[in-house]
């Protein structure tokens, strides 16, 4: 057999992947499963090897695990060489170099990005620096978050609902801590799930003990002598004394670094094929640029050929499993990354999951159980498809509607279910606010058009 | 009968080896012989099904059981009781397997089942320190069948010295699901109505004894009651206490047996374990995959409509989801028909999927795990007396009446 070009590289080529996180981590152990003998060298600009981030936001605040104990299990050796504690600072797409804050080059012949995205910070500079003002992402965040509920705080105030600000606000409540929620959006969880469902959500808090403030800004936080944070100002003209603040405002894709390197990366994340082959600024896909996880944004021909970025535990294996697969095959062995977007929380003793796009959808019934137990199934419709899927305590029968999604088939459901209830005889608009008004974000970004509208709009760089 | 295969897979002849013919039955992924019952045998449609909605378990939403072989007699309506959670569908399922959960597994009970470890493995020691004469032990009678029922005593909380009396009705209920083809039907089902009758009777007084004077047992807890859902009624707690007994005892019978049978078989396998017995974990999920004590499901029917690759089946139709068959289905499974227990990708069947998978499944796998860890190490040279061992009768619990083994000797515990 020839000695091809993909057969060196698998031998003895270099492959670089910045982001040492859980999309890099099961890249590159896919690499070494799929035989990679070459030079692997993972950068991550925190000192830690890969941790697990959902257990951040649940058992850490809960006090009933260590922040320092979520690392990642590793599925195999993957002998890489590993850059902890420096962060990509450039890259030079013609000459094959990541280069790195400290000033060092590192050359590769393949590279996968998978830098994820980091927590949205507090606007005002002086206001986040105050003590006790926090965001929670990393592991750091986690357990310094945690120290200050273990202090005891008297009132937290946590700003947006979305996810990870209703878990925190659940592990206040179940820590007997007194919690305000502010929340710009209607409902929690709007971004995501839509107002029926927000309104399912906002019950939880409120019956919970949350004081949940919806409709509301936080204008201003307000510090003591010593540097403090003692209150936070609000919208409707009140003043709310707090002693703990959580900014929970979504995410920012970690990208700036790549910027004037060439790369279609911006604000919204990387661009790349089904294949994750990462595009050019002239939307020129690349040959040995691949992205995975958080940062990614892909076509989904299942969604309209809509740009997917998702920030999904689940979507980050998975892409980062197809990326390892596709560097090191030929052409025609590639796999595109069709997964169908599922994510879950825990908030409130709710087990709560979803599948597909529900932020598509316009229209949602509830099929099974019923809102007012909060136990049930409701199914998005987005022009007369199922699009997506959320179940309160009811994730068993979730995988019948994945299937539903993958086969594109009817909405609203044509046919009866074991558990329809009087109110899910007939779908109801979703609810969804209007997607240019900012809320704490949805975990799925749609960010394309659909070949059909023919439309092309240029956005100038600078964020 | 006319339904070719599916009485094949009934004949008590094909009992001891039935997988050739669910090979035989995956070549027509849904099967339907006119009047009988749809059989679903291949994994993924299987694995499908038990997560569909449109499919329930409530035997009232069965249009007609016209040709089904396994259709009920209605023997169980005769006792009066509720259907037990098992045979009902979501939200009456939901809320009475919720509460019978609460005692028994997490988030609210986390460590009742590993908390029953000491006392299984006393169990255990005991029974096997009393197998008696080492040329000729029946692992069923002497082992595999007392385990389980000992066991579920402890588990609801049945005082030690009505122990005695309360394995005779449990023996009885279960050899009623199993019939002996040669006793007389009419006496066997006497006994039965009285044992049932006699069991209820003793259960409702100990109900009534535990809500007075409640312990920490789960009978206890259930007739207390202090979830959301309230707490059950009385005849709900009977039929569910019913469940526990039944679902949690032929089936484990049938793991363990099936489990000495198969490493009996598979002497390095059998090497293996003694040597190291954190080996009982995957050995016994790859069991739940080669030797399923629960064959298949004949408990479903769609609401409406269904299709299934291009067949349509009808509202009402009686449906057969092999379990058995899944788990040795080749487009799943390499090499199916090995017994390999260090398999890595090892999502069987064999405890179901969906709602009803299987409510004790943390017990069973431990049950399993102690009994055959334990007997690995301790007998000495074990080996095979009867291959294939004669079988029971049901082909839906499907296991070895009697399993005659010989040892050299027994190790002290």
């Amino acid at each position: 057999m020839a000695d091809t070009a993909l057969e060196q590289l698998k031998r003895s080529g270099k492959i670089v992947v910045v982001g040492a996180s859980l999309a890099g981590l099961r890249a590159a152990e896919t690499m070494r499963e799929k035989g990679f003998a070459g030079s692997l060298t993972l950068i991550g600009d925190e000192p830690y090897e890969p941790y697990d981030r959902p257990p951040l936001s649940k058992q850490v605040l809960l006090g009933k695990g260590d922040a320092e104990h979520t690392a990642l299990p590793r599925r195999r050796a993957i002998d890489a060489e590993w850059r902890l504690g420096v962060a990509a600072s450039g890259l030079d797409m013609a000459a094959r170099k990541v280069l790195l804050a400290d000033g060092e080059e590192v050359p590769y012949d393949r590279l996968l990005i998978a830098t994820g995205v980091r927590a949205r910070a507090w606007p005002n500079e002086a206001e986040r620096e105050l003590d006790g003002v926090f965001t929670l992402r990393t592991r750091e965040d986690g357990a310094a978050l945690a120290r200050s509920l273990n202090a005891g705080p008297r009132r937290v105030l946590v700003i947006g609902a979305g996810f990870t600000g209703s878990e925190i606000a659940s592990a206040c409540r179940e820590r007997g801590l007194e919690v305000t929620v502010a929340e710009r959006g209607d409902a929690p969880l709007v971004g995501a799930l839509g107002g029926v469902i927000g309104a399912v959500a906002a019950e939880l808090h409120r019956e919970n003990g949350v004081d949940l403030r919806t409709g509301i800004m936080v204008t201003g936080l307000e510090g003591d002598a010593t540097g403090r944070v003692r209150a936070a100002h609000l919208s409707d003209g009140t003043t709310l004394e707090c002693d703990v603040v959580v900014a929970s405002l979504g995410a920012q894709r970690n990208t700036e670094w790549l910027t004037g390197s060439g790369l279609g990366a911006g604000p919204r994340g990387i661009a790349c094929d089904a294949g994750c082959r990462a595009f050019d600024i002239r939307g020129i896909v690349t040959d040995d640029v691949y992205v995975a996880g958080d940062v990614a944004r892909s076509p989904h021909a299942l969604f309209g050929y809509q740009f997917l970025s998702l920030e999904h535990w689940g979507n980050a294996v998975a892409q980062a499993d197809t990326a390892a697969h596709n560097m090191l095959s030929e052409s025609t062995d590639r796999r595109p990354h069709l997964w169908v977007p599922a994510f879950w929380s825990s908030q409130f003793g709710v087990n709560i999951k979803s599948v597909g796009v529900p932020s598509m959808g316009t229209e949602i019934m509830i099929t099974q159980g019923s809102r007012a137990e909060r136990r049930f199934t409701g199914v998005y419709g987005y022009q007369g498809r199922v699009i997506g899927a959320v179940t309160f305590d009811n994730s068993r029968w979730l995988q019948f509607y994945e299937q539903q999604i993958e086969a594109t088939a009817p909405f609203p459901p044509p046919f009866t279910t074991v558990d329809r209830r009087s109110d899910g005889q007939r779908p109801i608009p979703a609810d969804f606010p209007d997607p240019s008004v900012p809320t704490h974000g949805p975990t799925i970004t749609l960010s394309g058009y659909s070949p059909a509208d023919r439309r092309i709009t240029f956005t100038p760089a600078g964020h | 009968m006319s339904h070719g295969i599916l009485s094949q897979i009934l004949d008590y002849a094909n009992r001891a080896n039935p997988y050739p013919l669910y090979e035989e039955l995956r070549k027509t992924p849904v099967f339907h012989d006119g009047t009988g019952p749809y059989v679903i045998s291949t994994y993924y449609d299987i694995q499908s099904l038990l997560h569909d909605p449109r499919l329930s378990s409530d035997s009232r939403n069965l249009a007609a059981t016209a040709g089904d072989p396994l259709a009920e007699d209605g023997g169980e309506e005769a006792t009066a009781l509720p259907p037990s959670f098992l045979k009902l569908d979501p939200p009456e399922h939901d809320r009475l397997r919720r509460m019978t959960n609460r005692p028994f597994g997490p988030p609210h009970s986390p460590r009742r089942v590993d908390g029953m470890r000491d006392g299984l493995r006393d169990i255990v020691t005991g029974l096997i320190d009393n197998l008696g004469d080492t040329e000729g032990i029946d692992l069923v009678d002497q082992f595999a069948y007392p385990f389980p029922v000992t066991m579920i005593c402890q588990l609801l909380g049945v005082p030690r010295e009505d122990e005695a009396r309360f394995h005779v009705w449990a023996d009885t209920l279960a050899a009623s699901l199993d019939p002996d083809p040669d006793s007389d039907p009419a006496e066997r089902q006497r006994s039965t109505h009285d044992s049932r009758m006699e069991l209820g009777m003793y259960l409702a007084g100990l109900i009534e004894e535990r809500r007075k004077k409640p312990g920490d047992d789960m009978l206890s807890q259930l007739a207390v009651g202090h979830g959301p859902d309230d707490s059950m009624s009385t005849m709900e707690l009977l039929s569910t206490a019913a469940l526990l007994l039944i679902a949690g005892h032929e089936t484990t019978v049938n793991l363990i047996t099936n489990g000495m049978l198969t490493l009996l078989r598979n002497p390095d396998v059998l090497a293996q374990l003694r040597q190291d017995s954190r080996l009982a974990v995957p050995l016994v999920e790859e069991l739940l995959r080669f030797e399923p004590p629960v064959q298949l499901l004949p408990q479903r029917t769609p609401l409406v409509d269904i299709e299934v690759r291009g067949t349509t089946i009808p509202k009402g139709s009686s449906m057969w989801l092999i379990l058995a068959s899944g788990n040795r289905d080749p487009g799943r499974f390499k090499d199916p028909d090995r017994f390999d227990p260090h398999r890595k990708d090892i999502q069987h069947l064999g405890l179901g999927s969906g709602i009803h998978s299987c409510f004790g499944a943390p017990l069973a796998r431990l049950e399993a795990q102690l009994a055959l860890s334990e007997l690995a190490r301790r007998l000495e040279n074990p080996r095979l007396l009867e291959d294939p061992p004669p079988y029971r009768q049901n082909a839906v619990l499907r296991g070895p009446r009697h399993l005659r083994i010989a040892c050299d000797g027994i190790r002290p515990a």
